[in-house]
């Protein structure tokens, strides 16, 4: 079996690819690329993203077919696929930060600014904070409700249809951190930096 | 409920630790890669570095360490210390640091600050704040807190977050290697004045001072190094001890 990060020249990737190596051993390839052919055939993709929507998007589209290949592999030909932080924010149909920016439409729903109620509350929520299991999600296998998970985002994902909601976190209102589509998973916290529940995580996205 | 954060920095020089846990059983008690290890094992919620190498030639070994340690460790990782371009930052991030602190750079290029964060995001980007009292007012100090810039560390503070800064670390040089506690006046004051989190640093000599550091310094997270070197308190005391004065951490 072989797992695609998706390279697509966004942010700080290491702590994703050491995270999967980690999990992966010698039992699974990790490929890092942004190669189209390469995600074609792969079995499962991750999809990371650091910096604004809007920057993320920009950089999606700026590689030739990354963006139609994605739709394929995630939506045609439902194959596995992670989105984490702002890979998870673009699933949305759009998103607020910067400017009005259209997502990848694949869950229906927008991406706006945390409401900080006046300043009481810091932005960005950053560090640990514990995750409400709120449907059973494949990738939530041995994770129990309640377990830490290391945040840093300013924005949060609001779907349309709450039923893809896997968890949410506590942070001024009920922020939605996990959802579960059929085929397509996505984190707003980083699997990649929440130790060994997290590596959990990964661990049960690469044996689905 | 968002946790507060225990922070265990370690000063490296040429690549190894210079005051470390040096505990009996450690192979290599100058090996920043295993002290990390000790500490993530023993639930730190981030790791900070600190790089004090002084000489030119050695300034690589920090990346070899970062490179190695963020194979082993899965909690967030900061390094700062001689950071003074975009590049370096860059160079730090590629080898597997997840957030850079920045210093001197900052207070004498702002255009620092604002690239970098608009080019990684301002997650990934710590602004240090070396801050001593003068007056009824701190003066913000760089190089190592050689030199005095004469500005103002509240209104810098308030700048830095303008600038693209995610996060602050705020260290009382007064304070720093007394063990008498933090300058809680000097951090609640930044953390009112900014909508940024606040790491507080310097000063601390036991475990109330990190309880002080975020009930009236109002620090979102607390920085601490010799109090967990030698195996003074080990950072699950140090937990269970905030666990136990009502502050929430991850335990």
């Amino acid at each position: 079996m072989n797992v695609t990060i998706v390279d697509y020249k966004s942010g700080n990737i290491s702590s994703v690819i050491n995270s999967f190596k980690e999990v992966a051993k010698d039992k699974v390839t990790i490929e890092v690329t942004s190669d189209i052919n390469k995600i074609k055939s792969s079995d499962k993709v991750v999809l990371p993203g650091q910096g604004s929507f809007k920057s993320c998007v920009d950089a999606l589209s700026k590689i030739n077919g990354l963006t139609d290949t994605l739709n394929e592999f995630a939506i045609t030909n439902k194959k596995p696929l992670l989105g984490i932080c702002v890979g998870l924010q673009m699933f949305a149909d759009v998103g607020y930060e910067e400017t009005e920016t259209k997502g990848l439409g694949w869950i229906s729903g927008k991406v706006s600014k945390i409401d900080n109620q006046n300043g009481k509350f810091k932005l960005p929520h950053i560090g640990w904070n514990q995750i409400n299991i709120v449907k059973d999600s494949k990738i939530f296998k041995d994770v129990e409700n309640n377990s830490h998970m290391y945040f840093v985002h300013s924005y949060e994902f609001v779907p349309r249809d709450k039923k893809v909601i896997s968890a949410t976190t506590d942070y001024s209102s009920n922020i939605v951190c996990s959802v579960e589509k059929e085929n397509i998973f996505g984190t707003q916290f980083h699997p990649e930096k929440s130790d060994r529940i997290g590596l959990k995580i990964i661990d049960n996205f690469v044996n689905l | 409920m968002l946790k507060n954060r225990i922070i265990p920095c370690l000063d490296v020089k040429n690549g190894r630790v210079v005051k470390g846990i040096n505990f009996v059983d450690l192979k290599d008690a100058g090996d920043p890669v295993e002290q990390a290890k000790i500490y993530s094992d023993g639930g730190a919620d981030e790791i900070c570095f600190l790089d004090i190498t002084a000489s030119n030639e050695n300034r690589d070994t920090i990346y070899d360490v970062v490179e190695k340690t963020s194979k082993k460790c899965f909690v967030p990782l900061t390094v700062g210390g001689g950071v003074r371009s975009v590049e370096d930052i860059n160079k730090l991030l590629n080898c597997g640091a997840d957030k850079v602190s920045i210093n001197t750079a900052a207070v004498e290029n702002s255009k620092v600050v604002i690239d970098s964060s608009k080019k990684f995001g301002s997650q990934c980007i710590v602004v240090a704040i070396d801050a001593k009292k003068s007056g009824d007012k701190w003066e913000v100090f760089t190089h190592g807190g050689r030199n005095n810039s004469g500005i103002d560390a509240l209104e810098y503070a308030e700048q830095m977050e303008k600038n693209g800064a995610g996060e602050l670390l705020v260290t009382s040089m007064d304070r720093d290697g007394t063990q008498a506690g933090y300058d809680v006046d000097l951090m609640s004051r930044i953390s009112s004045k900014v909508n940024i989190p606040v790491i507080a640093s310097g000063g601390v000599g036991n475990l109330d001072h990190l309880v002080d550091g975020i009930k009236s310094g109002k620090a979102s997270a607390v920085l601490a190094a010799s109090i967990f070197h030698y195996g003074k308190h080990s950072i699950k005391e140090a937990k269970d001890y905030l666990d136990s004065k009502g502050i929430p951490v991850r335990i």
